[in-house]
């Protein structure tokens, strides 16, 4: 823990400027620059190789109509015709509104139960190793075999499967939990799913925070005659805890922006329920290889998520949080 | 660390004290929790060893009462199930990932941190870049670049895109920022070289944010699928998690070799659960500071 509070970034920008003054050795020499190149430069090649060229070059592919091509010809020039059709594409719109209706659900339900989880945990005096490792081992657990569990045998929709079998004690019917759309249970499949990986992962977050809260803030709301519970919570613990809260908020939700696994794995590519990244992996890669609408796709979706970040940021104060 | 530590705490005030009946409650509902959490692993853990008919059967089972040991060995021995090839898959690519990320981003971090070039602020400016763009977006233009590469279906194409993680770097870079300075100073007068000083003083002395990184690296590496996914065009080269995924989505395989191959799929990560814990957690603790 003692190094986690050391790295802490007060703030990603402020360090490198206003820095402690450097040792005397003049910094334009050519054996300075030499050692600087000898421990970035293999990492900047492949950051050159492997981002920015790509980016840059699928950004130039995506005025072609490039359909099993990387290297279009010039008369496939289509200019902006494929952020036009990506727009007008009703699939593509429907993958936003499906990204909101998850996030709506998962954001919330996730931040809710992670940090229920972390001050349960910080509570309790028995066994708390335990516990914390219960909770956070299904984070060992890949999406993919999370959906095969989840598929296969808690939700499969038959007699046999594990939520049918609870249903089954109350005398309720069988539900086809993934395999109809309406009613829409294949919400309750996917969002318990993400669920259960992803709440040990922020509940160990919000702990490291917990016990980052000074005793004396307590003792003096005890002595203040705060009652300890509901009081205290409100008032010393959750504005303690606001740092942390956003950016587990906004890491929750860039996480649920890029869901794909769950989605590729419970459902497939059905016209209900496809996430964004569903919809661009079966433009760019599926039987069309439209690798130019597919280029669009991505384009739009990495600024709708830049925005997002920077508006979150404006909003939220996350700089100034982080520098407490 | 606080100067509260020496002043008398107030009268009566008991820290995280309750009554006995909400103690008792807190451990009830932990308790349930924690059922309710292991029931996913209970499940795999029951159908891996159980008939296919066992799975199906219309009444409840807790487990099986003649526990079929063997299905390990068959889906092994099963030739149409390409599992050793895969487990060997995720193995390499897990392993290397991991080896390269620390070997990549431990160096870039420690030369922005440390070496005070006039336009490292420049460089890091463009490392700093790349943590605004999402990674699974850049699978097109990555794939773009892969393909033309010639490296699908390939460890090269699998492995290497993934090893230039701007996150780690970040990390990293933060991370010797705060490494005591005249350690390496003394170093330095006694005549090392900024390489010599990091390898020698700076590495041996980093163990356990190394291992924080390494663990949280291969777990991702481990159980990434996406990516995989997109690259592994022939079952040669499937990593577990693709494996897993095409025997879930094609049925190919029977009901117990699914939960069979699912448990030897997270085998792997419940280990370094079990034993490297203390690093994953700090490795979570690390990488939720990214804000």
């Amino acid at each position: 823990m003692a190094v986690s509070t050391e790295t802490a970034p007060p703030d990603a920008t402020a360090g490198a400027g206003g820095r402690a003054p450097r040792p005397r050795r003049r910094k334009g020499g050519w054996r300075t620059a030499l050692t600087f190149w000898y421990f970035v430069g293999p990492f900047l090649a492949g950051l050159l190789v492997f981002t920015y060229i790509p980016v840059l070059w699928s950004a130039y592919l995506s005025f072609f109509d490039a359909r099993n091509t990387v290297t279009p010809l010039p008369e496939d020039f289509v200019g902006f015709g494929n952020y036009v059709r990506m727009l007008q594409d009703a699939a593509f719109t429907d993958s936003l509104v499906t990204f909101t209706v998850f996030a709506a659900f998962i954001v919330p339900l996730t931040f809710a139960c992670s940090l229920g989880l972390a001050l349960l945990l910080n509570r309790v005096r028995l066994m708390r190793a335990f516990f914390r490792s219960v909770f956070f081992l299904p984070f060992a657990c890949s999406y993919v075999v999370a959906s095969l569990v989840w598929k296969m045998s808690i939700f499969n929709g038959v007699r046999y499967g594990m939520a049918n079998s609870v249903l089954d004690l109350f005398g309720i019917e069988d539900v086809p939990w993934l395999f109809d759309p309406s009613p829409p249970w294949y919400w309750l499949v996917i969002v318990s799913l993400r669920l259960w990986i992803q709440c040990g992962f922020y509940m160990i977050l919000f702990i490291a925070a917990l016990q980052q809260i000074p005793e004396h803030l307590y003792e003096a709301a005890y002595v203040d005659g705060a009652k300890p519970g509901w009081q205290t919570f409100w008032h010393i613990t959750l504005p303690q805890l606001r740092a942390t809260s956003v950016a587990v908020l906004m890491l929750i939700l860039i996480a649920a922006y890029q869901a794909f696994d769950e989605f590729y794995n419970l459902i497939g590519n059905q016209a209900y329920a496809r996430p964004p990244l569903m919809y661009l992996y079966t433009t760019a890669l599926g039987t069309q290889q439209d690798l130019g609408r597919g280029s669009a796709g991505a384009l739009i979706l990495a600024l709708i998520i830049a925005i997002v970040t920077v508006l979150q940021g404006r909003f939220l104060g996350f700089g100034n949080a982080e520098e407490k | 660390m606080s100067p509260t530590t020496a002043r008398s705490k107030p009268v009566g005030y008991r820290p995280g004290a309750g009554s006995k009946g909400a103690n008792a409650a807190v451990f009830t509902v932990l308790a349930v929790l924690a059922v309710l959490f292991l029931i996913p692993f209970y499940l795999i853990l029951r159908n891996a060893f159980a008939t296919d008919a066992e799975i199906t059967a219309p009444e409840w089972m807790w487990f099986s009462p003649d526990p079929a040991w063997g299905n390990l060995q068959r889906l092994f021995d099963d030739p149409a199930v390409p599992m050793a090839r895969s487990m060997l898959n995720s193995a390499v690519v897990a392993v290397l990932t991991t080896v390269g990320t620390l070997f990549l981003c431990t160096t870039a971090g420690y030369g922005l941190a440390r070496v005070p070039w006039r336009h490292a602020n420049k460089v890091f400016y463009l490392v700093l870049a790349t943590l605004m763009i999402p990674g699974a977006i850049t699978f097109v233009p990555s794939f773009v670049m892969v393909s033309s590469l010639g490296w699908l279906s390939d460890y090269r194409g699998l492995i290497i895109p993934g090893l230039f993680s701007g996150f780690a770097a970040f990390l990293c870079r933060q991370y010797f920022l705060g490494f005591p300075r005249e350690l390496e100073e003394a170093a330095r007068v006694d005549g090392l070289s900024h390489w010599g000083a990091f390898w020698r003083i700076v590495i041996p002395n980093s163990g356990s944010f190394l291992a924080a990184i390494a663990v949280i690296t291969f777990v991702g590496a481990w159980n990434s699928f996406l990516w995989p996914l997109v690259i592994g065009r022939s079952p040669d080269s499937w990593t577990v998690q693709v494996a897993l995924s095409t025997f879930l989505t094609a049925q190919t395989v029977s009901l117990s070799q699914l939960f069979a191959a699912a448990l030897v799929a997270i085998l792997p990560l419940v280990f370094v659960f079990l034993f490297l814990q203390r690093f994953l957690v700090q490795g979570v603790a690390q990488t939720g500071l990214k804000g």
